[in-house]
């Protein structure tokens, strides 16, 4: 093969790459899964893959909110506090009102902080960035205040979401009787509704969207409040999972929600991407992380490694997507 | 290096992009002194050339000599070095940056750029202006001024004069005419073949990637380059029905419009079924006009009635609601140029918070095929805009409009960058539309558009309406004077 030859090959492989850019993500994973399997034979079984799901699914629903966010050209960095008070919230309210009002209840504050997030950037025109890091850091106060007047009450997490945790029927993560659904709403959100495609164009050209009658003011509301309400049901499995509720329980999950987005495909400069591809890099983080844990290093360079991994994945995809 | 050795030479010049194929066989030959004239309709690959010559793009086959010598032109940085200077079709200047930041950026020597843009005709330029605050035509001239700042030994301006309106382009012309005696060559590229006879020496044609022609610039030239550009003839243009003025209420009635200095009480009505053009030089106050029309502008003074009801617009969507749809003249600001022509198409129709929710996908893809078949989008690359020619994007600008059916069309320079036979099925369309009794306004920067396809004609200058010229008076020449506000006849709107 000629050195021309390759290079149009891979020219013809970025483009097909770029067309369909889940492809080359499904096949990193399974890359990712056989490495392992290769360092410890016999460890991919149903039980590690029930695993890897179960801790995949919060983190594949808190990078919902920063996939449909970041579709506008925005981000939510709030998504993780939100996650947090839903949880801490509701497992406060357990013992006061019972399981069902206590969930509804911890939502609030997290569609609250959504609200606040859409109105900052819609009219206020505040940088996503800049908004929601503001409104996060204003509500892990207010948690921190809260958590004074309720040290007495204790907190209970309800078994109905221990159960859709860390429960499995017939092998399967309960976890994803709740995520099924969820995802292909969204999927179905941002490919078939005019919400959807509004955020598509919202990202790509915001003047073009206005001139097309375009409000883009009900659109970032709309969406910031969703964001927060997804990120309340990420809290509420997550606590479920982790059975433990804490005044930062979610935050770990914040980077790598954004790191599963931009891994996914998605752009953070909006316009271009999807919840498909998403939701595959949740997969291939987690992955990663149990593959890291295996090498039994350090914490540090854990992370060094894991960072490095995550450059190295985003720049090859970049450099492969854009070719001229 | 003889006389005679072109200074610029690419044979069998291909270029495919996925399964779009580009180029299959462009050649160009260039010689000091001399103003060619790249032709071809809408995709025919003019771009591209110009792209791959100067280093934006890689050719994938054919050679190119310069003055002689093979050479390969791998960067644009390097093209430069060799001598070769484009203008591209979009402007290329960085919208966040001021105009000095930019000219640093590219290593402009200031003076020579600022010595430019005086005598292209623009006055007034503030080196700390920010690009994305400047109006689309003199963007142009600072592209042009960039590129003629760097002294090149070749010039390759890609539809320079589609949005200049006729004092500028005259400029322009009259500046590569001399550049040209001085001993630089100029590849041109126009859709205006009033612009190709006045100043190009030879013209070579495109057609599906492929040059087809080189002619000598002669009188009458001009039938046997469309043949060629096109494959076939064009045949005459559909004779200009001549129509009874409009009687009765107009059905969009403008009264004393005011905004700063921009615009001086402006009153015009429209009537239902016809074409109004507007015809004006740079800046006369037409872009803010659309602007307060299309609602992205609040007018000082003055009144919008539509129907005979006062109405006022706080945001485009309002004036969506009253039926006025806008095109705006600079793709850029209609277009999301990573979505697909569908997509681009759709976006009016989902516009509204009642439709937020599922999309009817069938009856979304029946009205978007029809836009495309009626503006005849070129299909081969419609999964981004941004990969369409630029003559394809501007059809996408007005197609989505068709989409929706339109009540009163705000029209800004629609045919920029528009080939002939294209250029008559706008207007064909834009007469078919009025007569199925739409109102049209239609500002074009090219004034032999105006009998082609306005019913009349407003005249803009220094802010106020200064005539009403009817398309049977309108010859360019009559169209120029009063642009220029010399007509001195009673102003009647
Ligand atoms: N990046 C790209 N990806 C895919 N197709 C492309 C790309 N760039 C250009 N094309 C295609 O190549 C063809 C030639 O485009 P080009 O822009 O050179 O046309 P043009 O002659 O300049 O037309 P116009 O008069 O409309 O400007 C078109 O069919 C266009 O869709
Ligand atoms: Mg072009």
């Amino acid at each position: 093969m000629t050195p021309q030859d390759t290079a149009s090959l891979l020219v013809r492989l970025g483009r097909f790459l770029r067309d369909n850019p889940i492809f080359p993500l499904i096949i990193l994973l399974l890359a990712l899964i056989a490495t392992l399997e290769f360092m410890r034979p016999g460890i991919v079984n149903e039980r590690w893959i029930g695993n890897t799901i179960k801790f995949a699914i919060p983190l594949a629903m808190l990078a919902a909110c920063q996939t449909l966010t970041m579709l506008t050209g925005g981000i939510d960095l709030s998504a993780s506090v939100g996650a947090t008070i839903t949880a801490f919230v509701m497992a406060t309210q357990v013992p006061i009102m019972g399981a069902p009002l206590a969930i509804c209840i911890g939502l609030v504050p997290a569609i609250l902080i959504g609200l606040v997030n859409g109105f900052g950037v819609a009219v206020c025109r505040v940088h996503p960035l800049i908004m929601t890091l503001g409104t996060g850091l204003i509500a892990t106060g207010c948690l921190q205040v809260y958590q004074r007047f309720v040290i007495a009450s204790g907190s209970v997490v309800p078994d109905g979401l221990g159960w859709l945790g860390t429960g499995r029927t017939w092998g399967a993560p309960n976890a994803l009787l709740l995520f099924v659904p969820f995802a292909i709403f969204v999927l179905w959100l941002q490919r078939r509704t005019g919400f959807g495609r509004l955020l598509y164009a919202l990202g790509s050209n915001e003047t073009a969207a206005k001139i097309s009658g375009v409000r883009s003011w009900q659109v970032y509301l709309a969406l910031y409040a969703l964001s927060g309400l997804i990120a309340g049901g990420a809290g509420l499995l997550y606590v479920g999972l982790i059975k433990a509720p804490s005044l930062s329980l979610v935050s770990p999950l914040l980077l790598p929600s954004v790191a599963a987005a931009v891994i996914g495909g998605t752009s953070i400069f909006g316009g271009r991407g999807g919840y498909g591809g998403t939701i595959v890099g949740a997969l291939i983080l987690t992955v990663l992380g149990t593959l890291l844990t295996l090498m039994q290093i350090p914490e540090g360079t854990r992370r060094i490694l894991f960072g490095l991994i995550i450059l190295a994945v985003t720049t090859i995809y970049v450099r492969l997507t854009n070719q001229r | 290096m003889t006389d005679d050795t072109p200074l610029l030479m690419a044979s069998g010049v291909s270029k495919r992009f996925g399964a779009v194929v580009a180029l299959r066989n462009a050649s160009l030959t260039i010689r000091k002194g001399e103003i060619v004239a790249l032709m071809g309709a809408n995709g025919a690959g003019k771009s591209t050339l110009v792209k791959i010559l100067t280093g934006a793009l890689k050719r994938d086959d054919g050679a190119v000599e310069i003055a002689g010598k093979d050479e390969r032109i791998g960067s644009p940085a390097a093209a430069q070095r060799a001598g070769l200077m484009p203008v591209y079709q979009e402007p290329s200047l960085i919208p966040d940056l001021s105009v000095a930041d930019n000219l640093a950026l590219g290593g402009t020597p200031v003076d020579d750029f600022r010595a430019w843009v005086e005598e292209l005709g623009i006055k007034g330029l503030r080196l700390d202006d920010m690009i994305g605050h400047l109006p689309l035509a003199t963007l142009r001239i600072l592209d042009l001024a960039r590129a003629l700042a760097s002294k090149p030994k070749v010039l390759l301006l890609d539809e320079m004069t589609a949005a200049l309106p006729t004092d500028l382009v005259e400029n322009v012309l009259r500046v590569i005419r001399k550049q040209a005696d001085a001993g630089q060559a100029i590849i041109y590229i126009s859709h205006r073949f009033t612009e190709i006879a006045q100043v190009c020496d030879r013209a070579t044609v495109l057609r599906d990637g492929e040059t087809v022609g080189d002619l000598e610039v002669v009188e009458g030239v001009e039938e046997r380059v469309i043949e060629l550009m096109l494959g076939s003839a064009l045949g005459a243009g559909a004779a200009a029905s001549v129509r009874p003025p409009p009687a009765g209420p107009a059905h969009l009635e403008v009264r004393g419009l005011t905004l700063g200095k921009k615009l001086t009480d402006v009153s015009l009505r429209l009537h239902k079924g016809e074409v109004l053009g507007v015809v004006a030089l740079e800046g006369q106050g037409q872009d803010e006009l659309f602007g307060v029309l299309a609602g992205l502008i609040r007018p000082d003074r003055g009144q919008i009635l539509v129907d005979g009801e006062a109405v006022a617009f706080r945001h485009p969507a309002d004036a969506i609601a009253k039926g006025l749809t806008y095109v705006p003249g600079d793709r850029a600001d209609g277009l999301m140029m990573m979505r697909s022509v569908h997509e681009n198409i759709a976006m009016p129709m989902l516009a509204r918070f009642r439709n937020w929710g599922p999309i009817g996908m069938r009856r979304e893809a029946g009205l978007v095929n029809d836009a495309v078949e009626r503006m005849q989008i070129d299909t081969r690359a419609m999964g981004e805009v941004q990969r369409l020619s630029g003559g394809n994007q501007q059809k996408v600008t007005i197609g989505r409009w068709l989409a929706m059916g339109v009540e009163t069309l705000l029209l800004f320079d629609p045919t920029r960058g528009i080939d002939v036979r294209t250029k008559r099925q706008i207007y064909g369309l834009v007469r078919e539309l009025a007569e199925q009794g739409a109102a049209v306004l239609y500002y074009t920067s090219e004034l032999a558009e105006v009998p082609a396809a306005c019913d009349r004609a407003v005249v803009l200058f220094n802010g106020s309406v200064v005539d009403v010229i009817e398309a049977a008076d309108a010859d360019e020449q009559t169209l120029m004077r009063a642009a220029y506000g010399l007509r001195e006849e009673a102003v009647g709107a």
